[in-house]
């Protein structure tokens, strides 16, 4: 098997049930494994809620790790509507074009730097990198700010040998909190003081609240991001002819970078909480319990997808969840679009080929499934287009 | 050649021509408000969401089922619903009028 292959774990479970049982820390989740329930639990929001103790919707729970309710992902609507318009226009920012030159120039300038090494470990020397640099683009904060992103390495709330890090993630709720008093005594442009001095229903945002949405943005991006960027290398390494594909046709890219996401599905899933005694699947719900939609496995869904379980480059209807569904789908997702983008355009443009030389694999432990999610470690030797 | 027309949530109507390619890729190049098509065109993110005029339903035709998949879960999503990324320019939608949902 070659090593970019993320099996799907998922397949019967999702034909057999549509479901499957986690434990996690005593409340457990009932998973929602086909394409269609995923989209309509996703869809019913007064069901199927994302508003309960900040944390207990994220698998696994956060509830004994944080308090700070992350927004507008831990609301529903209409509350979450609200907060969700005000940042809409600030997170599509990666369409305009001086923001996707400022991108291309760092991805440009660390595929550079790769290529003069003898190998790279692709997660903590590339794909990091890659992520921590793009969000201060995202943050329109200084560029120096990445330097101490990376040095928090790849996960800010999981460290090996356990599945949540208090720790950790104190670190980043004291910077982000640091960051909010800057902001008050000297507001700039970046999004901290735009959300200081942004209005909610006629007041100003709260520091809590303008915490929220840097939470959401500090967490939600890292190892999404870098699971997406560290995958597509692994890909490109194991099929050597996309490089050249993207160089003939680069109009797929666009394309491209969707199937990737489709079958990457770097957020496994994620949880809502149920308000109402409910059957999803034909299958009794308590109200109260934990359900979670399967991004992955929708994903890889038979029913929706030929060939699931290949990456097609070019696919043309492709109607993937990989950034959620509905209300709450990724607000970093014109952001992450924009980085895989001009990831794949730079490789072909400067890369021949990529060979794998070590990797140690990233297993999700889902009680009943065990998910690749992407690498811990993947060492790789990048060869230069002559 | 068709020309088609796009009415914003502002009530702004620009009308553009094009030739070929998806109608959402004609409204994303000319900054056409509310049309992001954010997905490109492969039916994922439902950010190319149009009503069709009445009278232009016969020209456009109707969503296909991966469309209608997907609109069944909109909630401002009605029977003139379209993602324009799966309408294809040719000659015979020229003329039409879509309502941007956004």
């Amino acid at each position: 098997m070659k090593n970019s292959v993320l099996p799907d774990p998922f397949a019967s479970a999702r034909e057999k049930r549509g479901l499957g049982e986690m434990v996690d820390q005593n409340d457990p989740v009932t998973m929602v494994l086909r394409h269609k329930d995923v989209r309509k639990c996703a869809h019913q929001y007064k069901t199927f809620s994302s508003e309960d103790i900040p944390g207990r919707i994220v698998v696994p729970s956060e509830v004994n790790i944080r308090e700070t309710r992350q927004l507008p992902f831990e609301l529903d609507p209409p509350r979450h509507g609200t907060y969700r318009q005000l940042l809409e226009a600030w997170f599509k920012r990666p369409l305009q074009a001086d923001y996707q030159s400022i991108l291309r120039k760092q991805i440009e300038e660390l595929i550079g730097q790769a290529l003069l090494q003898s190998q790279v470990e692709v997660v903590s020397e590339l794909a990091l990198p890659i992520q921590s640099h793009a969000l201060t683009l995202l943050l329109n904060t200084s560029h120096e700010e990445a330097q101490k992103w990376i040095s928090w390495g790849t996960h800010v709330f999981r460290s090996e040998g356990e599945a949540l890090d208090g720790d950790k993630a104190m670190v980043l709720y004291d910077y982000i909190d640091e960051q909010i008093e800057r902001a008050v005594l000297h507001p700039g442009q970046d999004l901290y003081s735009v959300l200081l001095a942004s209005e909610i229903d006629g007041r100003k945002m709260t520091k809590e609240e303008v915490k929220g949405v840097l939470v959401l943005t500090f967490a939600g991006g890292r190892d999404t991001v870098i699971n997406a960027v560290t995958n597509a290398i692994a890909y490109l390494a194991d099929h050597p002819g996309a490089l050249e594909r993207f160089r003939q046709e680069p109009e797929i890219i666009g394309r491209a970078v969707e199937e990737m996401i489709r079958y990457f599905s770097p957020l496994t899933h994620m949880g809502r909480v149920v308000k109402e005694d409910t059957q999803v699947c034909e299958h009794a719900i308590k109200a109260d319990s934990r359900i979670s939609l399967c991004w992955a496995s929708a994903n890889r869904d038979p029913a929706v997808f030929e060939n699931p379980d290949e990456i097609v480059l070019d696919r043309k209807i492709n109607p993937h969840v990989g950034f959620g569904f509905s209300h709450h789908n990724c607000l970093g997702a014109t952001h992450a679009r924009q980085i895989m983008k001009i990831l794949l355009s730079t490789l072909a443009e400067k890369v021949s080929t990529i060979q794998i030389l070590k990797c140690k694999e990233n297993i999700e432990m889902l009680s009943d499934f065990q998910r690749k999610v992407g690498y811990d470690t993947i060492q790789v030797k990048f060869n230069a287009i002559k | 050649m068709a020309q088609i027309t796009f009415v914003t949530s502002d009530n702004d109507s620009i009308t553009l021509e094009g030739t070929s390619g998806s109608v959402m890729s004609l409204a994303v190049g000319h900054g056409v408000k509310g049309i992001d098509g954010d997905c490109g065109g492969v039916c994922s993110c439902a950010t190319c969401h149009v009503f069709v005029a009445p009278g232009d339903l016969e020209k456009t035709g109707p969503a296909s089922e991966i469309e209608t998949d997907m609109l069944e879960l909109d909630d401002n999503a009605n029977e003139f619903s379209r993602l324009c990324c799966q309408i294809e320019i040719s000659d015979a939608i020229d003329g039409i009028v879509l309502t941007v949902a956004k």
